[in-house]
């Protein structure tokens, strides 16, 4: 410990601080630009300039360590002297036209310059004059002569997004912030360099001159989109969402989010928003008031259950409804007799259910990333499914040196050093997994668990292994495509066994934002699962959230089955194209924005939000609807008065953290699947595709990430097809095809195609990972 | 991209540091990449940042704020004139007007006939000389006096 004094006051501050930290640490506030605490310093913007005892000149204090019985000053003549001339020159090229400024009321240099700033400019001369560049529907960059050149955004580029993107060119008074030769930013966390950014250089395309800041009504929320569950502020205006920015929380998302959660909620002000509950009476579809919508429906489903029994329905749910909603729902269907309540609509494996021990999560907390030795996740598009974890561990390879492997099913740039890497086929997981497994079970020395014996062990399994063995904080991680194989449980099996010879923890990263809490609001099947629901018909559906034409494993099947329901009731905030044909009602339910609600994230967090605006038009919250439904229904225990009562109800007393989380696995003998046949499809769910909200915000949708499916094979399975990159192709699942353009992308295991799910040109294939056909159009 | 022997100039260079710090190389194999194209295309810039291993904007970076680096095509010759403080005092600036009327044409331009490019260099570190001028970013000329920059473009011609 170092002690330092500081206008006086004293303090102790570990050993290696800067006099910035140790401020920050005390409460005194140095004005800076290009300080961040989560990026490196650059020492450039010269505006922490403070006077130091014993230093000729004024010492920046970003960048000057802490000496023991070190004398700050940052208020002396010298320092503000100092501050005021750096101020003086950040002003000189930068225009002083704040009220046209699209940052104006929020910028850094607006409030210094107000603190530090003179009152009339000296400079006479002609200003700098910076071109703007088209970087992309994200982030605007048409005021870069406002740019004071703190390298903010190009060291979060570097050091968080983990790809350079923005670069400082040029030198002296030419310097400009860019792109390599017009390129766009296409990183999924780029909007945080907008956050970063201290004045109106970089701004939010879609926000720029829709509303002022002081305008602005800041609300916290929960982001939906993904299961880390970002805490967000949501900025409203005339009961109207303007704006989303991360809410920092050290323990969650840090001070990041990503471009998903910051722009979709540019779909709730779309047209496409469902307002009003409408029925389809003779083919014809009607706009209804409530208490008609919800007759109908009651009558719909009691009529059902009553002549075909309770088996006869089925409701599926988004993961990302929240807990309250689901536990509704699963009552309101149990109050039916019906048992077929599920929560997982891209899950092919069911096998584990009623085999696992508890509520399978992430194994460890999210903080813990950080600082791991070894990971190992498999089956995962790490960085397109899980920005902001996928940074987590960016900065555990990137700062503590951890080894982090990967079994995936195509070779994506996740943009950190991999320690080892098998990328295979779908069918395949499952055996790559054993070799690890095994690999460890040899370099131990400890007993072959049984099932294991024939599996082949390739160097980089041994090198995963030994990872995993070596490091004191290790992991095992199953991703998404891991649990939506048809392989879910034995991959689980396995991971529980590799974490135990290793002495790894074992952990899921969560499909969606509530997979936690859908779990313990019992959104689980007595009956048939989400699979099981579609395979064998049923008479009548509920959906809650889901698209099933984008969300299911298998949209072919799930729209089979809703095409011949007798009811189909969708709760939707949106209206679309195919529900209307399979749909009977449309029960507007409120968007996250627009309720009260819990989410429990892959950490098993309990998350609660209230509403930030009210609901759109005749749009009511979900939990509202299955309540009414509950007592329309006759149903006893549905007389909540609030969301809270309903949380309590499920979560007992558990307050900060979830109880009953275990990734235990009781009865289940491995038994590793037979090598698949044929060309076999990999499904990624694009990220901008992923939620009916990312689908509907138009700016997401320009990003490369929302570019249209194209059926991408390696060089090898393209010429053994006889096609070249660029052709037009007819792939086949079933009864359904697609026609789409070959591309070439070497990640893609061999005999393998990978077409993207949740496309709509797409939508009419089959199951995520199954047998696919591929030929010329 | 390159022929053989520029890239096995290249791996000449990466040799010289560490394996996982190839981008100090970036400087040499840029200067190499040019000798072999006369300028570097923005193609050129982002090959030389594959083959180091490192994004494309960072060697672009590099590209555009050392001033021997030529990002639009230039003349046969390209002389660079140092106009820091030192040389201007001793006749830099006047020689640098001399071969401004001269070639007739301004700092940053190229003659009609392709053959010569005039350039505002920064200190080449030889005041002593001054005033200095740089040919093609390699061949330093001391004492450039009209009679001088007379006989050096006779030269050249």
């Amino acid at each position: 410990m170092l002690e330092i004094e500081i206008d006086g006051k004293k303090a102790q501050v570990p050993d290696g601080s800067t006099v910035m930290d140790a401020a920050q640490q005390m409460g005194v506030y140095i004005p800076h630009f290009c300080y961040h605490k989560k990026l490196s310093i650059a020492a450039n913007c010269r505006m922490c300039l403070v006077q130091v005892e014993k230093a000729p000149k004024p010492l920046p204090a970003c960048a000057t360590p802490v000496t023991n019985g070190m004398k700050v000053f940052t208020h002396s003549d010298l320092a503000v002297q100092a501050q005021k001339g750096v101020m003086e020159f950040l002003l000189i090229n930068h225009p002083l036209d704040c009220p046209i400024c699209d940052q104006g009321g929020e910028c850094q240099l607006q409030d210094m310059s107000v603190g530090y700033g003179g009152m009339k400019s000296r400079y006479q001369e002609e200003k700098r004059v910076v071109f703007h560049k088209d970087v992309g529907p994200l982030i605007s960059m048409e005021e870069m002569s406002r740019c004071i050149h703190c390298t903010r955004c190009v060291r979060f580029g570097q050091e968080v997004a983990g790809i350079m993107e923005l670069g400082m060119a040029n030198r002296n008074m030419h310097s400009e912030i860019t792109t390599f030769v017009g390129r766009s930013v296409d990183s999924e966390l780029s909007g945080n360099m907008i956050d970063l950014c201290p004045v109106g250089a970089l701004t939010s395309k879609p926000f720029r001159y829709t509303a002022r800041s002081w305008e602005l009504q800041r609300r916290r929320s929960v982001s939906p989109h993904d299961s880390l569950g970002a805490n967000l502020i949501v900025q409203v205006k005339h009961d109207q969402v303007m704006r989303v920015l991360p809410k920092e929380n050290e323990a969650v998302n840090e001070c990041w989010i990503s471009d998903k959660e910051r722009f979709a909620y540019q779909a709730l002000n779309s047209d496409q928003r469902l307002t009003k509950p409408m029925v389809k009476q003779g083919g014809e579809w009607r706009e209804v008031p409530w208490n008609v919508a919800l007759d109908y429906v009651a009558h719909g489903l009691k009529d059902i259950s009553r002549e075909f029994g309770g088996d006869a329905l089925a409701a599926l749910a988004a993961p990302s409804s929240t807990l309250e909603e689901l536990y509704l729902l699963q009552k309101l269907m149990q109050g039916l007799g019906c048992g077929n309540v599920d929560h997982r609509p891209r899950q092919q494996d069911f096998t584990s259910d009623g085999k696992r021990v508890g509520t399978p999560w992430l194994g460890m907390r999210l903080a813990e990333l950080n600082n791991l030795d070894a990971a190992l996740v498999v089956g995962s598009f790490l960085r397109k499914d899980h920005p902001l974890i996928a940074q987590r561990l960016r900065q555990a390879v990137r700062k503590g040196g951890a080894a982090l492997s990967l079994i995936d099913l195509s070779a994506d740039d996740q943009l950190v050093p991999l320690h080892a890497r098998l990328t295979v086929a779908p069918s395949q997981l499952a055996q790559t997994l054993a070799a690890v497994v095994k690999a460890a079970a040899q370099q131990k020395g400890v007993e072959l668990p049984a099932g294991l014996e024939n599996v082949q062990v390739c160097e980089q399994a041994k090198a995963m292994a030994q990872s995993l063995i070596e490091g004191e904080k290790k992991a095992v991680f199953l991703g998404n495509a891991a649990q939506q194989s048809a392989a879910a449980t034995q991959l689980h099996a396995l991971g529980l066994q590799l974490a135990q010879i290793t002495g790894a923890t074992f952990g899921f990263l969560g499909e969606a934002a509530n997979s936690v809490g859908a779990q313990l609001a019992w959104a689980l099947p007595t009956g048939a699962n989400a699979r099981q629901m579609f395979e064998q018909p049923r008479q009548g559906y509920v959906l809650m959230g889901v698209e099933p034409e984008f969300d299911c494993a298998n949209p072919q099947q799930a729209l089979a089955a809703l095409a011949q329901a007798k009811m189909v009731v969708l709760f939707s905030a949106f209206k679309h194209e195919p529900a209307l044909a399979y749909a009977d009602v449309l029960l507007p339910m409120a968007p996250f924005t627009e309720t009260s609600g819990t989410f429990v994230n892959t950490e098993g967090r309990i998350q609660s939000f209230a509403g930030v605006v009210r609901p759109a038009g005749d749009a009511r919250p979900a939990w509202k609807i299955l309540r009414v439904l509950g007592n329309v229904l006759d149903l006893e225990g549905f007389g909540y008065n609030t969301s809270e009562e309903v949380r309590d109800q499920v979560l007992g007393g558990a307050s900060e953290f979830a109880t009953g989380l275990d990734n235990g696995l009781n009865g289940v003998t491995l038994q590793l699947p037979q090598a698949g046949q044929g060309m076999e499809r990999i499904a990624d769910v694009p990220i901008h595709f992923a939620d009916p909200m990312a689908r509907r915000a138009p700016a997401l949708q320009r990003t490369r990430d929302a570019a249209a499916p194209a059926a991408r094979m390696a060089a090898a399975t393209l010429a053994q097809l006889g096609l070249q990159a660029g052709d037009l192709v007819r792939v086949r699942q079933g009864q359904g095809g697609a026609e789409l353009a070959a591309a070439l992308d070497e990640g893609v295991p061999a005999g393998c195609v990978r077409v993207a799910a949740a496309h709509a040109s797409t939508a009419a294939l089959g199951e995520m990972f199954g047998a696919i056909s591929v030929e010329r159009a | 991209m390159f022929t053989a022997e520029t890239l096995q100039k290249f791996d000449r260079e990466v040799a010289k540091y560490p394996a996982d710090q190839k981008q100090s190389a970036v400087m040499a194999c840029l200067a190499l990449a040019q000798e072999e194209k006369g300028w570097l295309p923005a193609e050129a810039i982002e090959a030389v940042a594959h083959y180091l291993g490192m994004p494309p904007m960072a060697a672009m970076e590099v590209a555009t704020f050392y001033n021997m680096y030529d990002l639009k095509p230039v003349g046969k010759y390209k002389l660079t004139v140092c106009t820091n403080l030192p040389c201007a005092l001793s006749g830099g600036y006047h020689a640098a007007e001399y071969l401004k009327q001269k070639l007739g044409i301004e700092m940053g331009e190229t003659t009609p006939d392709g053959r010569f490019t005039l350039r505002e260099g920064e200190c080449m570190g030889a005041c002593g000389d001054a005033p200095v001028m740089l040919v093609n970013n390699r061949s330093m000329c001391s004492f450039m006096l009209p009679e001088q920059i007379d006989k050096l473009l006779e030269e050249l011609k």
